[in-house]
Parts: structure tokens; C-alpha cells; sequence
């Protein structure tokens, strides 16, 4: 008798929980988290017999309109654009074909500018990681410490290029991307830039520099006329060297292919960001015979440069050309502290290898930013 | 003095953009937004210097007989056209100092400056473009040319990738067994593409990231002066 109430008893919570599961329908809006206050977040979960539903905002008459329309029984919708430290007021109405049954949820949630993005916390780790790294090392470098940086048989032969343009008696093409100021890369290549010019005003040989931005241009004609100046060469500089050709991709590239074609530089270098334009560059350069030297960050451009030049700077490579070529130790220093930075990025990746066959969700979570 | 102000404001600039990168908060939030604004602005100033250099520098070379000097007065007569097309009648929607130009715009279909644009400007723009083509074809040559163990292996990499995009390949590998699936050709281009390929496209990307990490502090803390015209 008493197993006989006990299963009755069992039978009538599950039928409860059944009927309330049945019934259940959440639907919440709230601030999105760690962000700057223009967005919220709609949760919802619907019951399997609804077929449609609208989301819809209260506007300022407290008229509601719909924001949203797309269906699916449990979903969210991340809605932007909206005002910092306002409140909104939201209803969900979720209805079947012929509207002969509807239900309406509502709620509502004020938008709240947040003092740090949370989700962001492993990159600041990271960053200050890395950052430290590269500091300690340009510090031991000003203190006189001894760091070996490998060859970068790229940049060794920048002399080699150099020279031969000179026995040649024909200048030398320097392009530093198509991206504008803005763009690292391009900074990376007017750095480069810099030390050409020394050595190509010591050789004195004619340097080229066609820019597609004026910005651009204006940095690489200061960066070129500081390279004659630390060569002991200022008269030799030429400003008419470093010009505007076009803002168009490929108008630029007819425009330094036709300068490749009339001139006949005896020295190419394609250093910066590049786009679709890198192998018609590249193998203009190729069919005049000139030494190429090309590098970019770009990794899909990689194999064209590869394949048309003789040397290539493959993506960190840019970036570590000025300071390997300057040999200033502060530099270098700076150089070594990346390499801690790939060392850390080793170890990360087999850690988080390990994690994930163990298990250890949390390791990877952590690093996409999901507390 | 020339340096040492440009040097402050490059490091003001980094600094900031590296804090409000983490600070969604308002005045921090708009400030990447605010600065490259200012660059817009500044960069269309720097529009006037890039004209007036294309000027100079092909009026040079004209004036100078320099080898195939015509193609640098078609150049400046290029530009001019588009330049007074342009400011006369404006471009699509905006009008110029004569107006909209419908008289004009009725004859030849669209505004002057729209007309070159559709019809000189972009079949020369889409030329360009399609040389890739053929250099593709002369770079893959000498790439895939019987020479060493890495270049066979590019080859017979290249010739699985490019046979296991077509629908040749299916029809080509449809016969081996579904046990050994994973040897169909467009079955192996998708491992390659999405393994091999990818994590190498990956670790270029993260060293990448890290020289640009290296070089932005190098900047920020003024040890990297070049591109500022150095110590002047």
C-alpha cells in the first residue's frame, strides 16, 4: 500500500513537471555584456507549436514595432545601434499559422556602458605578456647584452641588389604597398625604405618610389631624404623620385608595370600590404630580369612572391626588417621579445591540445573570451 | 623639435587606441572612431599633394622627351577630362557647377564623367585585372617544373588540389571503395586545403601578428623613427 502511494505520488510530479515543461515560454531581453551600451541581447524559448514570431520595441509613444521575425522555438537575437544608459521596453509575440492562437511575452532592460570589456581579458594577458617580454629584451640590449638573431638571407642580399643596380647603371624600384598610411605593413615598408636609400645613396644609385597614396608619398619623400642624410648624400636627393601615380588598384599597377617596362630597374622591392596586384608586379619584375626582393603580412600573396621573386619576407619578417637591417640593440631587442611571444604561442597551443583531450573545456573557453 | 612632436603624438595615439581597445566605456569607446576620422581628413589634404605630384611629374618627363612621353600626356589629359567633367556636371547623383547636365546625360546615356568611368576607366581597370590570369598560367609553370623533392611535391600537391576542384575528379576516383573514401580526389583537395594548408596559413598569421605587436611598440615608444624622416 504504501509502494502503491509512492508510485502515485511519482506519477503525479512527473505529470506536473510535464504539464508546466509544456507550458514553459522564457523570453528575456538584457544588456549585452561588457560592451559600450548599444546593444541588447533577446533570449528566447518558444513552445513547439508556434510558427511564427515577431519581435517587437516600444518606440517613444510606447507603440511597438517590430525589430525581428525570424523563426525558431529557442533562439537569440543580439539587437545593435541602440543609445548608452536608456531603457527599452520589448514584447515577443509568438502565434501559429492562422493566428488563431498567440501568446505575448514581454520585458525590458536598461543599456549600461560597461568600465572593461571582460571578454577581452585573456587578450590584455597576453598582450601584457608579450609586451613585457619585448621590453626586457630591448632593456638587456641597452645594457650591453649580446643577442643573436638569425639570418634573414632576404635582407643580406639587399646589398648584393643594390650593388648590382649600380654596375648596372640602372636604379632601383622600391614600392611600399598599396595600403595606405594607416596600414602597419605600410610602416614596416617605409622603415625598409629608410635603409635602401642610405645604401642607395652611398652607392649612388637612382631610387624609384611610385606611392598610390599621398600620404604615403609625403612619409616615403621624408623617410627617402632622411636615408641621403644619414649617407652624407643630400644633394643627391631627388624628391621628383618619390610620386603619386593613382589611387586605383590597377591603375597603380599599369602605372609601376610601365615604369618596369621603360626604365628597366635593375633592383625590385615589393614591400608592404598587397592585394590581386602582387603577381602581375611580381612577374613584370621577373620578365625584366631584375633582382626582386618582395615581403608582406598578406599570407595569400605568399606563394606569388615565392614564386616570382628570389627573395621573400615571409609575414613577421617584414616587420623585423628595419631593426634587423638598422642593427641598432634596442631594436633587436625587440625582435627577441617576439620570439618569446612565439614561444608562449607554443606552448599555448600544445597546452590547449592537452586540455582538449583531457577534457578541460575551460582552457579553451578562457581563450575565446566565455566565462 | 621636428621628430619629438610627431614622436608624442604617435605615442599618445598608440597608448590610447591600446587602452580604449579594452574600455568599451564612453569617451574611451569613440576614440579609434575619432582618430580615424582625423586620418580621413588629413589624407584628403594630402589629396592635393598627390595631384599636384602627378602633375609635376609628368609635365617633367614631357618636357624632357623622356622615352614613350605621349603616354604621359594622354595621362594629364586623362585626368584633366575627368577633373572638368566632373566639376561641370558633377557624378551620379550630385550635381556640378552646370547643374545635373540631363541634356547631356539623355545623348550619351549617363553623365560624361559617368560614361568614361563605366566605359573607358573600368574595361582598362578590368584589363589589368585579367592578366592575373596569364601570369598565374607562367608563375605555376616555372613553380611546378621537375627540379627538386620540394617542387615535386608542390606539383603533385597543385595537380590534386586543382584536379579535386572539378567535377573531372569525381567522375575520375567515383570507383574506389567507401572504405577508402578519403583517397576520392575532392575528398583529399578538402583535407589539404583544410588541414596542411591552413595551419600553415595560420602559423604565418600568428608570427605575423606577434611582428606586428613588436613593431607597434617599437613606434609607440619612438625606438622606430624611420618613417618619421628619422632624428631631423
Amino acid at each position: 500500500m504504501k509502494n502503491l502511494h509512492l508510485i502515485l505520488l511519482f506519477l503525479l510530479i512527473g505529470i506536473f513537471a510535464f504539464a508546466t515543461s509544456e507550458g514553459t515560454e522564457t523570453y528575456t531581453a538584457e544588456d549585452a555584456p561588457w560592451d559600450d551600451g548599444t546593444a541588447v541581447l533577446h533570449r528566447w524559448n518558444l513552445s513547439a507549436k508556434w510558427e511564427f514570431l515577431s519581435l517587437q520595441k516600444a518606440d517613444s509613444l510606447g507603440v511597438y514595432q517590430e525589430i525581428f521575425n525570424e523563426f525558431s522555438p529557442s533562439g537569440q537575437f543580439k539587437e545593435t545601434g541602440l543609445n548608452p544608459d536608456t531603457k527599452y521596453q520589448y514584447r515577443l509575440v509568438a502565434y501559429n499559422e492562422e493566428r488563431s492562437d498567440s501568446t505575448s511575452l514581454f520585458s525590458e532592460t536598461t543599456t549600461q556602458q560597461q568600465w572593461f570589456a571582460m571578454n577581452k581579458l585573456p587578450l590584455l594577458i597576453l598582450l601584457v605578456i608579450v609586451c613585457s617580454s619585448v621590453l626586457y629584451y630591448i632593456l638587456s640590449a641597452r645594457k650591453g647584452k649580446e643577442l643573436f638573431i638569425r639570418r634573414i638571407s632576404g635582407l643580406d642580399s639587399i646589398d648584393e641588389a643594390i650593388g648590382r643596380a649600380t654596375e648596372k647603371g640602372k636604379p632601383i624600384l622600391f614600392v611600399p604597398g598599396i595600403s595606405d598610411l594607416g596600414d602597419i605593413q605600410t610602416i614596416a615598408a617605409l622603415n625598409i625604405l629608410n635603409q635602401v636609400a642610405m645604401k642607395s645613396a652611398e652607392y649612388g644609385t637612382e631610387i624609384l618610389v611610385p606611392c598610390r597614396f599621398s600620404m604615403v608619398m609625403s612619409a616615403a619623400r621624408e623617410t627617402v631624404k632622411d636615408g641621403y642624410l644619414k649617407a652624407g648624400k643630400p644633394d643627391a636627393y631627388k624628391e621628383d623620385n618619390i610620386f603619386y601615380v593613382t589611387d586605383d588598384q590597377f591603375g597603380f599597377v599599369a602605372g609601376v608595370d610601365g615604369i618596369m617596362l621603360r626604365e628597366l630597374p635593375a633592383a625590385n622591392f615589393f614591400l608592404g600590404a598587397f592585394w590581386a596586384e602582387s603577381l602581375i608586379l611580381a612577374e613584370t619584375g621577373f620578365t625584366t630580369g631584375a633582382i626582386q626582393t618582395a615581403g608582406t603580412g598578406q599570407p595569400h600573396q605568399l606563394p606569388f612572391f615565392v614564386v616570382s621573386c628570389d627573395y621573400t619576407l615571409i609575414g613577421e619578417e617584414l616587420y623585423a626588417a628595419s631593426a634587423y637591417l638598422s642593427r641598432d640593440p634596442q631594436q633587436l631587442g625587440s625582435l627577441k621579445g617576439q620570439d618569446f611571444g612565439k614561444l608562449l604561442t607554443i606552448i599555448l597551443i600544445l597546452a590547449g591540445i592537452i586540455a582538449e583531450i583531457a577534457g578541460l573545456g575551460w582552457f579553451k573557453n578562457f581563450f575565446e573570451g566565455v566565462f | 623639435m621636428k621628430s619629438k612632436i610627431p614622436q608624442f603624438l604617435a605615442f599618445i595615439s598608440g597608448v590610447v587606441i591600446l587602452v580604449a581597445a579594452f574600455i568599451p566605456h564612453t569617451p574611451f569607446g569613440m576614440f579609434e572612431e575619432t582618430l580615424t576620422n582625423w586620418f580621413m581628413i588629413i589624407s584628403s589634404f594630402a589629396i592635393l599633394l598627390g595631384q599636384s605630384s602627378l602633375i609635376q611629374s609628368n609635365l617633367a618627363k614631357i618636357s624632357q622627351k623622356a622615352p614613350d612621353w605621349k603616354y604621359h600626356i594622354a595621362t594629364l589629359v586623362s585626368f584633366g577630362a575627368m577633373l572638368i567633367f566632373g566639376l561641370l556636371w558633377g557624378m551620379e547623383n550630385t550635381p556640378g557647377i552646370l547643374g545635373q547636365g540631363e541634356k547631356i546625360a539623355e545623348n550619351l546615356g549617363a553623365k560624361p564623367f559617368d560614361y568614361l568611368f563605366e566605359y573607358a576607366f573600368m574595361p582598362l581597370s578590368s584589363t589589368m585585372f585579367s592578366l592575373l590570369a596569364f601570369y598565374i598560367a607562367s608563375a605555376a609553370y616555372r613553380a611546378f617544373i621537375f627540379k627538386t623533392f620540394e617542387s615535386n611535391l608542390l606539383l603533385i600537391t597543385a595537380v590534386i588540389v586543382m584536379l579535386g576542384r572539378t567535377s573531372f575528379a569525381t567522375v575520375l576516383t567515383s570507383w574506389i571503395p567507401d572504405s577508402l573514401h578519403f583517397l576520392r580526389l575532392p575528398e583529399l583537395t578538402d583535407f589539404i586545403m583544410q588541414y596542411p594548408n591552413t595551419a600553415a596559413q595560420r602559423a604565418i598569421l600568428i608570427s605575423a601578428a606577434l611582428g606586428v605587436v613588436g613593431a607597434s611598440l617599437r613606434i609607440i615608444l619612438g625606438i622606430e623613427r624611420s618613417y618619421l624622416g628619422g632624428d631631423k
